[in-house]
């Protein structure tokens, strides 16, 4: 038999995970309670009067267009978010995953923006896309557009795209290029030999054998874009022009602090919470099957 | 169907040159070898071939063409990579037919073509399978018959049969063979398996840190053997090396410890000078006291069986000698063999250039 080894009774252990525990407790269990609990609440503006209403705050919300708006301007803006800085960092992979040379000069450089903070982010495209002051704008003046993503929804949407978008390239590009710096030379060299340009080599055997990767970057940067864009949309357009930017998260700050609506708002969040935690699910689920070489 | 020419490539990386240079005329439906130890350059050779590796210096030309600036798919190549590199999300069938819908072949004729290769290989059960639910063996049989079915005019082999156990290996090899000659198609092999290499090989290829040592057919590498180095990596247990001196007249080789043996031709051009004796242990014979010319202090005996190797010193010297003796053998450690070999069995090496050196 084998002897367990026995630490005496010590408060070491206890210590030692209190930070984490006490970090977890205080900024995540205690919140999250909070707001569960307040979604059950409906609370008058001046905070005088509580009332216990049990889930009409969630069935207020269903039937409310603005909310259902938002959802939907949310998954348009996170599918958009995911795509394009996806593709993009994909693109940029490919390349890199060709040049050996200085590729740690290129994953040095394509890392940077995302140490950027969202919002230092978002004010970045803000100067550039200014109404008035920005180089973009001068430049689409110059080729005879007009922007102005002040009145125009459909430009702040864009604008607010990019923004994100550009943020999570660089995490995308370490992934993809780590995925795809891991399959065999080989298998690209048999490719080659049976004839395989270089465009057919990354959709017929790159593009497949990145695939869990793929997944596991899609989840990530859905959930970036409906938990973590909160700053880029608040520096970039607050939410407006009228809404059109106005995505879920946004919108629980915007009903709870600024309309006071504390129930609503933490009703919200609980729905924000429930999305994060099924997406975490599936990507635990899923993205343990691994592609084998 | 085609004819391969080496021109005095070379291969550099960087300031780094790894290939000083090979010639080499490979004949049509020929099945060649290259062999050497490892880092020799051997993978680079082959996939400069390929198209795989640049050419920094020199000509390949398969068939009629120069190939220095064809892509390996224009090349009309086909290769065997040592990990087998399938495709690991296309079955068994597709890893056959990706290369034969690239060039555009009709379906009913791929679907011809991969069930006639893999009945060949006995891989018809498998078609379905994707490569992770194959054996080693299996794999490398697909390998092979992604290569046979695009029906290329060259075949190249990087050690295909490295990752398989020994009992496998042999088998493959010999079925390797036979499918060579049964398509006639030109293989260029690469391998460091001396015995891999004498028995496929027409003709061999010895490269040695860059260096072509010797080219020719495995008899020609085992009997005349043109460089120590050579001498030394065919043939298993490895040829006896022995510093001598050769005699006044040219005529003998006189060792150390005073003994002397007969020399297969007259070396008098280098009368007095050191010299490298080698002597492959199954020439040296034991004989009783009929023409004994050395002996063998005996230490170590193994048996193999059909032969026993017996390890000791030579002659009246303290070098090592191993001899190899037909059959079983009953010897005691510190018993002094007479041993007898034929002078044509004797090689005569220069001790700093390694070269051959004949009368
Ligand atoms: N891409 C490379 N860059 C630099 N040196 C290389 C490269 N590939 C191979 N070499 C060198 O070339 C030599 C021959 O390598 P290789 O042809 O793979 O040997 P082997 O005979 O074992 O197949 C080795 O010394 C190796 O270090
Ligand atoms: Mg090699």
């Amino acid at each position: 038999m084998l002897k367990r080894v026995h630490f005496g009774p010590s408060w070491l252990p206890f210590a030692l995970v209190a930070p984490q525990i006490i970090i977890t407790v205080v900024f995540f269990i205690w919140p999250a309670s909070q707001a569960l609990y307040q979604s059950l609440l409906v609370e008058d503006p001046f905070g005088l009067k509580t009332e216990f209403v049990w889930f009409d705050n969630f069935i207020e919300l269903f039937g409310d267009e603005h909310y259902l708006g938002a959802f939907q301007r949310t998954i348009f803006f996170s599918f958009s978010v995911a795509f394009l800085s996806m593709t993009f960092a994909l693109t940029l992979a490919a390349m890199a995953d060709r040049v050996i040379k200085g590729a740690t000069t290129y994953r040095t450089f394509l890392i940077w923006p995302y140490a950027v903070a969202p919002v230092v982010s978002g004010a970045l495209w803000v100067f550039m896309f200014d109404p008035t002051l920005g180089i973009f704008t001068y430049t689409l003046g110059a080729l005879g557009y007009e922007w102005n993503h002040k009145l125009n929804g459909g430009e702040a949407m864009f604008l607010v795209i990019i923004a994100s978008a550009w943020k999570q390239v660089a995490y995308n590009f370490l992934f993809f290029l780590a995925a795809m710096q891991s399959i065999p030379k080989s298998l690209i060299e048999a490719a080659a030999i049976d004839g395989a340009g270089p465009t057919r080599r990354f959709f017929s055997i790159i593009l497949p054998l990145i695939s869990p990767t793929t997944f596991f970057l899609m989840v990530i940067n859905v959930v970036f874009a409906f938990f973590e864009t909160f700053g880029i949309v608040h520096a970039v357009t607050a939410g407006g022009p009228a809404k059109a930017t106005e995505i879920l998260v946004y919108k629980v700050f915007n009903d709870g602090f600024i309309g006071l609506d504390l129930g609503g708002s933490a009703a919200q969040s609980v729905i924000l919470m429930l999305i994060v935690i099924s997406l975490t699910v599936i990507q635990f689920r899923y993205v343990e099957k691994r592609v084998e070489y | 169907m085609a004819e391969i020419h080496l021109n005095k490539v070379h291969k550099s990386y960087g300031a780094d040159e790894v290939l000083h240079g090979v010639d080499w005329h490979i004949r049509d439906g020929e099945f060649v070898v290259i062999v050497g130890p490892s880092g020799c350059g051997k993978s680079t050779l082959l996939r400069m071939i390929a198209g795989l590796e640049g050419i920094s210096q020199g000509e390949i030309s398969i068939g009629e063409r120069v190939v220095n600036d064809l892509e390996p798919a224009e090349r009309d190549i086909a290769m065997v990579f040592q990990n087998y590199a399938l495709y690991p999300h296309m079955s068994v069938y597709n890893n056959m037919a990706y290369g034969l819908k690239i060039k555009g072949i009709a379906k009913d004729e791929i679907e011809k073509r991969v069930n006639r290769t893999a009945e060949i290989l006995e891989i018809r059960d498998y078609l379905k399978r994707s490569p992770r639910q194959l054996s080693g063996g299996q794999r490398q049989r697909v390998a092979m018959g992604r290569a046979i079915v695009r029906e290329p005019s060259v075949f190249l082999f990087d050690e295909p049969l490295s990752n398989l156990d020994a009992k496998l290996r042999v088998q493959m090899r010999l079925e390797i063979k036979k499918l060579q000659e049964r398509l006639g198609i030109t293989s260029v092999y690469v391998t460091h398996d001396q015995v891999e290499a004498m028995t496929l090989g027409h003709r061999l290829m010895v490269l040695n840190g860059g260096y072509v040592e010797q080219l020719g057919t495995p008899i020609e590498l085992y009997e005349r053997p043109a460089t120590a180095f050579v001498a030394g990596f065919i043939g298993s247990p490895s040829m006896n090396f022995l510093d001598a001196k050769i005699s006044e007249d040219g005529k003998k080789a006189v060792f150390p410890g005073g003994d002397a043996l007969d020399l297969p031709g007259d070396l008098a051009k280098h009368a007095n000078h050191r010299v490298t004796v080698g002597m492959r242990p199954e020439h040296l014979q034991v004989d009783e006291g009929k023409s004994e010319t050395t002996s063998q202090t005996v230490q170590v005996v193994e048996h193999l069986g059909a032969d026993t190797l017996v390890h000791g010193t030579f002659g009246s010297g303290n070098s090592d000698l191993i001899v190899r003796l037909k059959g079983i053998r009953t010897i005691g450690k510190g018993e002094v063999l007479p041993l007898a070999i034929d002078p044509r069995n004797i090689h005569v090496f220069d001790p700093d250039s390694g070269k051959r050196l004949d009368s």
